[in-house]
């Protein structure tokens, strides 16, 4: 039986004996399935106790943009002993207040897996015990990975003037102003420097607002 | 004139046990971090302390948080390679070939045995490079200096070998997606093999001087063990997880680039805790001498990047430079990045400071729609808060040193 045969029997046996699942298209390596929300924590219970998937290795949020729905968890699920990969993924049925149950309580490593999912995409995982920011600070008004911020980033308010003083620090803008750095080939050698992708604001030209 | 306020006796009574709640017995609140010598980097812990205790633990990340994910979305596949030098710092080269592999896979494309073989060599020279530096610093967490030198004395030679492997001893960027930059330079294998026969006499050094010394056992025998269950529960991966005594290896469970064409052991712990954990390292270390040796005797003759891929390697310069066809290739390359179909993938590699995973979703062109990393040392943090309470203030540095995480791979 070759590796192949593996992947597609795991996919058919639970297909068969989950009538929820949906076959997940265009993996180019482990078995997918797509689990609707109101069915992951017991799909993940029968996962952990049944099935022998014991480790919770990876969570990845996602955000498809223009499609409905827009977020999803990606999560991929590990059977130590065999070493067995499984994706499972699991769409958020709401695409303004995303929200998808937590599985901390049957898996601890998705802790802060699903931080880290809330902090970049904004989804809500419904149980989490402390879903705080993970990555960014805790008053970062943003969801950095969804795609419709910008890669130059949006301004945030810099702390307050009796607080810059308490701190007796000078605060300015961050010196990669205007993105990450390209280099294109100028007239001049000066054109021809890294410098950030957005031209229009650095240090001494304020940002203009989205 | 400040108003009077009526207050009842209720109002004392409940206020006092608020007072109370505010200043529980003498318990203390303590930063540590983001900028200290023991954390390896910009890591903070929120403490809370009983005496000397631990009682509880709060993990602050993202000092070092640059949007690696972000800026993946944004720029073609190949581009993105010097970025995941920026992850685990400590092992530049292991990272390229996790990456270019999970491309690949993506890709559907076998690169020859060339390539696989020079990445294997990498990925072991890499795991050499940052074990070495685990264990110097993790003896200076716990009181031994002279670890430190002699390891960095090794190091330092490696990264000459780097150095002339890549044009670079830190970044090395050297994986393409279909290949590596360039073709291993002449007489460079014969420096390998003489540094590699040259290693054992400091790693021999470094078991007398730790392995069995009082002082050092005191500091890490039966510190924070963490047993199978709590390590599979919290992903642990790679040496972690194999000092709690979990057999698994990626080299062996799911080889990948050829690995499993070589002959070496898996080192497991027993118990788990910050002395498994030096133990499991130590023993690597020898068996990816091993490994590098193999490589080295059998290393193939061909090329060293997938020659069927014209939509994902670049041509050869002299036939860019002579014929028409190679030079619009080269050109779409450049511009519209390696062409990938669409598609998901997910790939872990074993490296030095655990698995390390992207998941890549893919529209088909050259930029990846969303590209997830699986940080080893973002994983191997997320146990703190379960391990340290209970512990002693000074332990904690241990601890840290046997983690082995770096924090360019856990907050990326």
């Amino acid at each position: 039986m070759s590796a192949t045969d593996t992947v597609s029997s795991l996919q058919s046996t639970l297909l068969a004996r989950f009538s929820y699942l949906t076959p997940r298209s265009g993996s180019a390596d482990h078995p997918a399935v797509n689990v609707p929300a109101e069915n992951l924590v017991s799909f993940a219970t029968a996962l952990r106790d049944e099935l022998g998937f014991d480790m919770l290795t990876d969570i990845a949020g996602a955000d498809w943009d223009q499609e409905s729905p827009r977020f999803a968890a990606v999560y991929h699920f590990v059977r130590t002993a065999k070493c067995e990969y499984l994706r499972v993924v699991c769409a958020a049925p709401d695409d303004v207040a995303p929200s998808i149950p937590s599985l901390v309580a049957l898996y601890p490593s998705a802790n802060w897996f699903e931080r880290e999912a809330h902090d970049m995409f904004g989804i809500d995982f419904a149980g989490h015990p402390d879903l705080r920011r993970i990555l960014m600070w805790d008053s970062y008004p943003w969801h950095p990975l969804r795609k419709e911020f910008p890669l130059a980033g949006k301004e945030t308010d810099i702390p307050s003037d009796d607080q810059i003083e308490g701190a007796r620090t000078k605060v300015r803008p961050a010196p990669l102003a205007g993105g990450p750095f390209v280099a294109t080939p100028g007239k001049t050698m000066h054109d021809g420097e890294p410098h950030g992708k957005d031209q229009s604001w650095n240090e001494t030209q304020p940002k203009p607002t989205r | 004139m400040s108003e009077i306020k009526e207050i009842s006796l209720g109002d004392i009574a409940a206020r006092a046990h608020e007072l109370a709640e505010e200043t529980p017995g003498e318990k203390m609140l303590l930063n540590m971090g983001p900028s200290h010598p023991a954390t390896h980097g910009v890591l903070r812990l929120r403490l809370e302390l009983d005496g000397d205790i631990v009682t509880k633990c709060d993990p602050v990340i993202g000092y070092l948080h640059r949007g690696d994910e972000k800026i993946a979305e944004n720029m073609t596949y190949n581009q993105f390679v010097p970025y995941t030098d920026r992850l685990d710092y400590l092992a530049p080269l292991a990272n390229n070939v996790a990456y270019a592999i999970a491309v690949e896979k993506l890709a559907k494309l076998e690169v020859p045995p060339r390539c696989q073989a020079i990445r294997v060599l990498c990925c072991e020279l890499a795991r050499i490079s940052s074990h070495l530096l685990g264990l110097g610093v993790y003896g200076m967490d716990t009181g031994a200096w002279t670890i430190f030198m002699y390891t960095f004395t090794e190091r330092e030679k490696l990264y000459s070998l780097f150095e002339e492997l890549t044009g670079a001893r830190f970044t090395t960027s050297y994986t393409r997606i279909g290949g590596v930059a360039r073709d291993l330079p002449e007489g460079w294998l014969a420096k390998v093999e003489k540094f590699c026969d040259e290693l054992p006499r400091t790693i021999d050094e470094v078991d007398k001087l730790l392995t069995r010394n009082k002082l050092f056992l005191d500091r890490t025998k039966d510190i924070a063990p963490v047993s199978k269950e709590l390590a599979i529960a919290y992903a642990f991966t790679g040496a972690n997880l194999r000092a709690s005594g979990v057999p698994v290896d990626l080299r062996k469970d799911k080889p990948y680039s050829g690995y499993e064409n070589y002959e070496f052991d898996i080192p497991v712990g027993t118990v788990g805790d910050c002395y498994d954990r030096y133990l499991v390292r130590m023993e690597e270390l020898r068996q990816s001498i091993r490994i590098v040796k193999q490589a080295i005797a059998k290393m193939p003759d061909g090329p060293w990047y997938a020659e069927d891929a014209k939509k994902i390697f670049p041509p050869r310069k002299d036939g860019v430079l002579t014929k028409m066809e190679e030079l619009i290739q080269n050109f779409m390359l450049t511009t519209e990045g390696p062409q990938i179909p669409p598609g998901e993938v997910y790939f872990e590699a074993e490296n030095p400071k655990g698995a390390l995973g992207f998941f890549i979703h893919s529209k088909g062109g050259g930029v990846p729609y969303r590209l997830h990393i699986r940080g080893g040392s973002f994983v191997s943090l997320g146990i703190l808060p379960a391990i340290i309470p209970g512990n002693y203030m000074t332990d904690i540095t241990a601890i840290l040193g046997s983690l082995d995480f770096v924090m360019g791979e856990c907050d990326r």
